[in-house]
């Protein structure tokens, strides 16, 4: 066998329960090269690189590492075999230094050697260009620097096959063109590196060949430069697909919503939302962009009711929405859906069944001391078919819905409400492209209804696409408030980096137009 | 005030070491509330073997040995059968108390031997024992006090020093990062639970072997619950459980000397228990990144769980 073929996966079969994620599926990677995994959610690819990386056992089928047969029984065994992981969500220790994480569970002496350690990471970081400061604990740390670390972390150990589970999903496009920076140095290096993503812009920027997974099987592998995106988006979903986000034209109505210095301050009395105002208008949709914690989250609990503002106004047509209550707010048309990371923090609760999570949201609107769970069931079954929602049942507990099931149920609850005003953050966080597509075509549907849509959003081309305005936030700033059709990705990634927006059209300007 | 401080510092080793014995358990990300029921146990077989064989070396190791079986216990019922952590606690909590009052049905009124007394006399340090006011207190103690104190300074070097400290660290915080990086989530806990536990038996040892040294029922008489107080108020932090057991048993003692002023007797005796709902509410309140508490405490951890 070809020495250079550093990973050969063959005929690899998963299941659990009753679910086949992965069926005969096969994959190769050869030393120097950046090979895409690409997939909708659910396609098996993170339960493919978890068996490679000795977390699950394959049911069948062999794992080659450089020519020889392997089988693990433990990550370690897996590490020892050079192989590393980097895991989309870090998983770092936020108390110990990045010295402290980079030696998590290696072989040595009994005591810490911090110096001599240090020496080798800071060797090991220039020949690579991963800048981190080796005595700074995590919890310190950007998104950016945490995932230096992780990277480090393999690199540290000798791994020369890297595994990175969408490395891009929370990081700014600038960070994004550093990682791709440090991948392509690494490959130079002679390592074998395996990109999952569905991105396919990131695809094609970086990697050398691509391996498209549908429904735990392998469709096929593509060398990148003799493809194209629509080829392997038709390959990731199994038809013919149109890739373009839509952007419905509806003439903007009146202002539904004026945000107007607010600000507020978090437990620690750090500022979290300095002099925020903004507009939304009727059949308008705007997209908050920043990275994660710039005060998205804040903005969206602040306008629902949930955080306690410092100073300010929110008016919902004239009336200040300030002091009311949660459910107040709610009851004048206000719905908010969230979207955390873990995808079932907020909004649903993941051990009942989707009857009565739609019950949370309605049931003091019910006469009488017991809920009735009839007409909400039937609301249950009329928004599955609304919205193509896969599940056994209405009965069924949600949390055993995959990840863009649970999304739809959360938005589709919120929207059938009949809001005036839909503030939904992350929306799309981890769907795949047919599913974001479904929710984008949702959204489109209330902005025609007349509805003002506050969009909190991460990836920025979603961005451009859905929204007709933008407002950047950072560090609890807005460090912009642009018109879609009038900004680049990049102008929208400096102003997310704290960069003020420079000559670029104000919402003011936009209101001497109307 | 110096015969305070020494009696401050006897009072303050059986917490010292049921504090040790939970932090090792809780850095390794396990919840258990059993520590009440371990120091019964290790007080009881520490009593039961010293009692019977006349050896003081064989006193503490019967206490080593029980407090590390059961913790052992509470393991195999968390780890291998994945058991709830806070209902199995409170359940070798009971087990202990019942475990204890049954066996020491025999040893009641029992006292040890002389000879026996005799091997745990205060001994001097030479030198720092003659430093004022403190010489006395810390460097003129029993075996015991010494071995509290050099523990939780091993146990302090051990946590922030070395590659294995470091490990169960990044067990207890993130069980899920230590697996990916190849340690063995599962030992690991099953090791510092059964030295944790035989910690918490030493403790409980420590009441019926050296400071009473005579069988009452429940003998620890609510000190392991302190403990786990203690954890808390001193943020997981051997060297600081040191002055946080000066502190509660400082505290514990200090009702028989406030008598003579008139003060209600079943007042003082609130004391301990009062402070430690005090220290509760005050760490609680407490925001710090350092000091908190290990993040997957209590949290079960399975590898292939989806």
């Amino acid at each position: 066998m070809n020495a250079n073929v550093y990973v050969k996966m063959h005929n690899i079969s998963k299941t659990f329960g009753l679910v086949k994620a992965n069926d005969s599926v096969n994959f190769e990677v050869n030393k120097g090269e950046i090979h895409a995994l690409l997939g909708e959610n659910g396609a098996g690819k993170s339960t493919l690189m978890n068996m490679l990386s000795g977390i699950y056992k394959p049911d069948s089928g062999s794992i080659f590492i450089r020519g020889k047969e392997t089988i693990f029984h433990s990550p370690k065994e897996s590490i020892n075999m050079g192989i590393g992981m980097i895991h989309q969500h870090v998983k770092l220790v936020d108390v110990q230094t990045a010295t402290e994480n980079i030696i998590m569970g290696m072989k040595g002496g009994f005591f810490v050697n911090s110096k001599s350690i240090s020496g080798k990471i800071n060797k090991v970081s220039e020949q690579f260009g991963l800048l981190v400061d080796p005595n700074k604990k995590v919890y310190d740390m950007s998104i950016g620097e945490k995932q230096a670390v992780e990277i480090l972390k393999v690199l540290y150990k000798g791994a020369d096959i890297l595994i990175m589970d969408e490395p891009t999903a929370v990081l700014t496009p600038q960070e994004t063109k550093k990682l791709f920076e440090t991948m392509r140095k690494m490959a130079n290096e002679g390592c074998a590196i395996i990109i999952i993503t569905h991105k396919l812009n990131e695809v094609m920027e970086i990697s050398d060949r691509v391996t498209v997974l549908r429904k735990g099987k392998t469709i096929g592998t593509l060398i990148t430069r003799e493809t194209s995106p629509k080829e392997m988006t038709d390959m990731m979903v199994g038809e013919t697909t149109n890739l373009s986000i839509h952007r419905a034209e509806v003439l903007r109505g009146n202002k539904v919503l004026e945000v107007d210095h607010i600000y507020a301050k978090n437990k620690q009395g750090v500022d979290v939302l300095k002099d925020i105002s903004f507009n939304l208008y009727e059949g308008e949709v705007v997209g908050v962009a920043g990275v994660t914690g710039s005060g998205q989250k804040e903005l969206c609990e602040t306008i629902s009711g949930l955080y306690p503002t410092e100073s300010g106004r929110i008016l919902f047509k004239e009336e200040n929405l300030i002091g009311l209550t949660p459910k107040d707010i709610i009851k004048r048309g206000i719905s908010m859906s969230f979207i955390p990371e873990d995808r079932l923090g907020m909004g649903l609760v993941a051990s009942m069944d989707m009857v009565d999570n739609f019950l949370l949201k309605v049931h003091h609107e019910q006469k009488g001391a017991l809920v009735k769970r009839k007409p909400v069931a039937k609301q249950c079954e009329r928004i599955i078919k609304k919205l193509n929602i896969s599940t056994p049942g209405i009965n069924h507990p949600i949390k055993q819905l995959s990840g863009g099931n649970i999304q739809k149920v959360l938005i589709g609850r919120e929207i059938d409400t009949n809001p005036h005003v839909l503030i939904t953050a992350y929306a799309v966080r981890g769907l795949d492209v047919g599913a974001s597509h479904t929710i984008y075509d949702l959204i489109n549907e209330q902005k025609r209804k007349g509805v003002g849509i506050l969009f909190i959003g991460e990836d920025l081309d979603v961005l451009l696409g859905l929204c007709d305005r933008i407002i950047v936030m950072c560090e609890g700033l807005i460090t912009g408030n642009v018109i879609t059709t009038e900004v680049t990705k990049d102008e929208i990634g400096l102003m997310m980096a704290g960069g003020k927006m420079a000559g670029i059209k104000k919402e003011e300007v936009l209101h001497a137009n109307d | 005030m110096e015969g305070f401080l020494v009696a401050l510092v006897i009072a303050s080793t059986p917490l010292l070491f049921a504090t040790l014995g939970e932090i090792m358990t809780e850095k390794a990300g396990l919840l258990n509330l059993g520590v009440e029921g371990m120091m019964l146990i290790g007080a009881v077989a520490g009593f039961g073997a010293g009692y019977t064989t006349n050896s003081p070396v064989i006193a503490v190791i019967a206490a080593i040995v029980a407090g590390g079986f059961s913790g052992l216990l509470f393991g195999f019922l968390t780890i291998s059968l994945r058991a709830n952590q806070v209902v199995s606690g409170l359940t070798l909590t009971i087990f202990g108390a019942g475990f204890s009052s049954f066996l020491g049905t025999n040893f009641i009124g029992l006292k040890m031997s002389e000879s026996f007394i005799t091997s745990f006399e205060p001994f001097k340090i030479p030198l720092l024992s003659s430093i004022p006011i403190i010489g006395n207190a810390l460097f003129n103690q029993d075996l015991f006090v010494y071995g509290g104190m050099i523990v939780a300074i091993l146990l302090g070097v051990y946590l922030y020093r070395t590659r294995k400290g470091l490990n169960l660290v990044a067990v207890g915080e993130n069980p899920s990062a230590a697996d990916a990086s190849g340690i063995n989530v599962d030992l690991y806990k099953y090791v510092h639970l059964t030295l944790g536990g035989a910690l918490c038996g030493l403790g409980g040892a420590y009441l019926s072997v050296v400071d009473v040294p005579q069988w009452q029922d429940n003998i620890t008489a609510g000190r392991g619950w302190i403990a786990i107080a203690l954890v808390i108020f001193v943020a997981w932090n051997p060297i600081k459980a040191i002055f946080g057991a000066y502190l509660f048993g400082g505290l514990s003692i200090i009702g028989f000397r406030l008598q003579q002023y008139g003060i209600s007797q079943s007042l003082l005796d609130t004391l301990p228990y009062l402070v430690t709902i005090i220290v509760l509410v005050i760490s609680s309140t407490r925001n710090s990144k350092d000091n908190g508490p290990p993040k997957g405490l209590s949290v079960p951890y399975f590898r292939e769980e989806r």
